[in-house]
């Protein structure tokens, strides 16, 4: 409506993202990069996408910051409901199900894309889930505007059957690849290790960007910013009074 | 023009040790027109959380109305004073609401905890949270306020350098943009209580 007439529509906040998935022997590695943009500018240089959805099942997320966020949080609440109904530990499918109905419904209106890893009673499974509500079922997956710099790291170095440490390792590089080659991905590497029945969410496994301490302080003196006397800020307090007498 | 240019503003929190601080222009413009000097755009929640609401300015009103109502409503229920961190929380999900027609407001909320541990949080137009450790920014001199709170803050500032901190910030990011300015106040929240200054700036 307002764009018709001329107005430019304000940016919501995006995580132009690097985010990965692979399995190896015992189960499966996420990890995601720590950057927010809106439009060209940072907005949140550490904020997390790797979203809980189960005790055994994490969610990394791009696209509409907003959309990630609510969209894991709704299934995760549905998931916790589901998991007391049926007296069960979650499925990966059921999530994976839950998310792309949801997504679907609203036709890629809601800018999520995700890469969904669990380990259920059926073993590990990874996914990807696109705005649209398609899926892919793979043994290693790379989602956001890094996923090209993340992938070339997985097609070269994956093969099944990797141990915990080369699959973490293999993680890092290929976040580490998107930090530093896609504007849209930076800051710092998280991960997080789910095998059967423990996971390690590893909040900031990799900083490879940390500032340098600054050179001076730029503290103030202090008294240096002048104020107005609270007397001053009152307002009304002169306005006469109007002489209604007849 | 951006929908979110159309009335101007400027604003800025900033964490201190074991206070917070929150600071906003008070110009209300329209396009080029200065309407007013002394439009509130930070609102009291509780004794120890405000909400700043850069943005549009009939949408500024509104939902400073519609927090009332539901904080009021929580604490009638709760029986108890609502977290900033809850409170944020609150309306991140009022954002989200409005998913496919948002509001044109990219609050921001600074408060201390009933543990006196300070908390700030910016939000984008949907309701994504951004909880920073240091500092937050909005309005239409964010890019400027960036690029000032960078330099200038530093960790652990006491009340009274913080007050110094986030007036400076403040004050010389507004000078770089046309649409913000006209008067500035700022609200350093304490254990002790509230300190509210209006600040001199320029009047151009």
């Amino acid at each position: 409506l307002l764009g018709d007439k001329g107005y430019k529509l304000p940016t919501a906040t995006k995580t132009g993202t690097t985010i990965v998935g692979l399995i190896f022997k015992d189960g499966l590695v996420l990890g995601a990069d720590t950057r927010a943009t809106a439009g060209p500018i940072v907005a949140d240089k550490n904020c997390e996408k790797i979203h809980y959805l189960a005790p055994n099942m994490y969610c990394c997320g791009a696209g509409t910051a907003a959309d990630t966020e609510f969209t894991t949080n709704m299934i995760s609440s549905q998931l916790a409901l589901h998991s007391l109904n049926t007296g069960r530990e979650p499925r990966v499918v059921a999530a994976m199900t839950m998310l792309k109905q949801h997504l679907f419904k609203y036709h890629g209106h809601i800018g999520a894309a995700l890469v969904l890893g669990g380990y259920d009673s059926t073993g590990p499974h990874l996914f990807t889930v696109y705005p649209h509500g398609s899926t892919d079922k793979l043994p290693y997956v790379t989602m956001g505007s890094g996923s090209l710099a993340a992938m070339s790291v997985f097609e070269s170095r994956w093969q099944p059957g990797l141990s915990r440490d080369e699959g973490v390792a293999m993680v890092k590089d290929a976040i580490e690849a998107g930090i530093f080659n896609d504007l849209g991905s930076g800051s710092n590497v998280d991960v997080c290790v789910i095998t059967k029945g423990n996971v390690e969410y590893l909040r900031n496994y990799a900083r490879p960007n940390e500032r340098v301490q600054k050179e001076q302080s730029y503290r103030f003196r202090q008294g240096v910013t002048e104020f107005y006397a609270p007397q001053a800020a009152r307002r009304g307090q002169d306005s006469a009074e109007m002489d209604t007498s007849a | 023009m951006s929908i979110m240019q159309y009335n101007g503003s400027a604003m800025v929190a900033m964490v201190g040790k074991n206070c917070v601080a929150i600071a906003a222009d008070k110009r209300l413009g329209q396009r080029a027109l200065t309407v007013s000097t002394d439009f509130e755009k930070v609102f009291p929640i509780t004794d120890r959380t405000y909400v700043g609401l850069p943005g549009l300015a009939t949408d500024v009103k509104t939902l400073y109305d519609k927090f009332r109502m539901r904080v009021n409503l929580y604490k009638h229920r709760e029986e108890r004073t609502i977290e900033p961190e809850t409170f944020a929380h609150l309306v991140s999900h009022m954002l989200y609401e409005r998913r496919f027609g948002s509001y044109f407001v990219e609050p921001m909320v600074a408060g201390l905890d009933k543990n006196n541990e300070p908390y700030i949080c910016v939000m984008d137009v949907i309701g994504c949270i951004d909880s920073a450790k240091d500092f937050v920014v909005g309005g239409t001199a964010s890019d400027n306020l960036f690029g000032m709170c960078e330099s200038l803050w530093e960790p652990d500032l006491e009340p009274n350098d913080l007050f110094e901190t986030i007036s400076q910030a403040l004050l010389n990011a507004v000078d770089r943009d046309a649409l913000s300015g006209w008067g500035a106040v700022v609200h350093i929240i304490t254990p002790e209580g509230v300190i509210t200054r209006d600040i001199k700036g320029r009047m151009d």
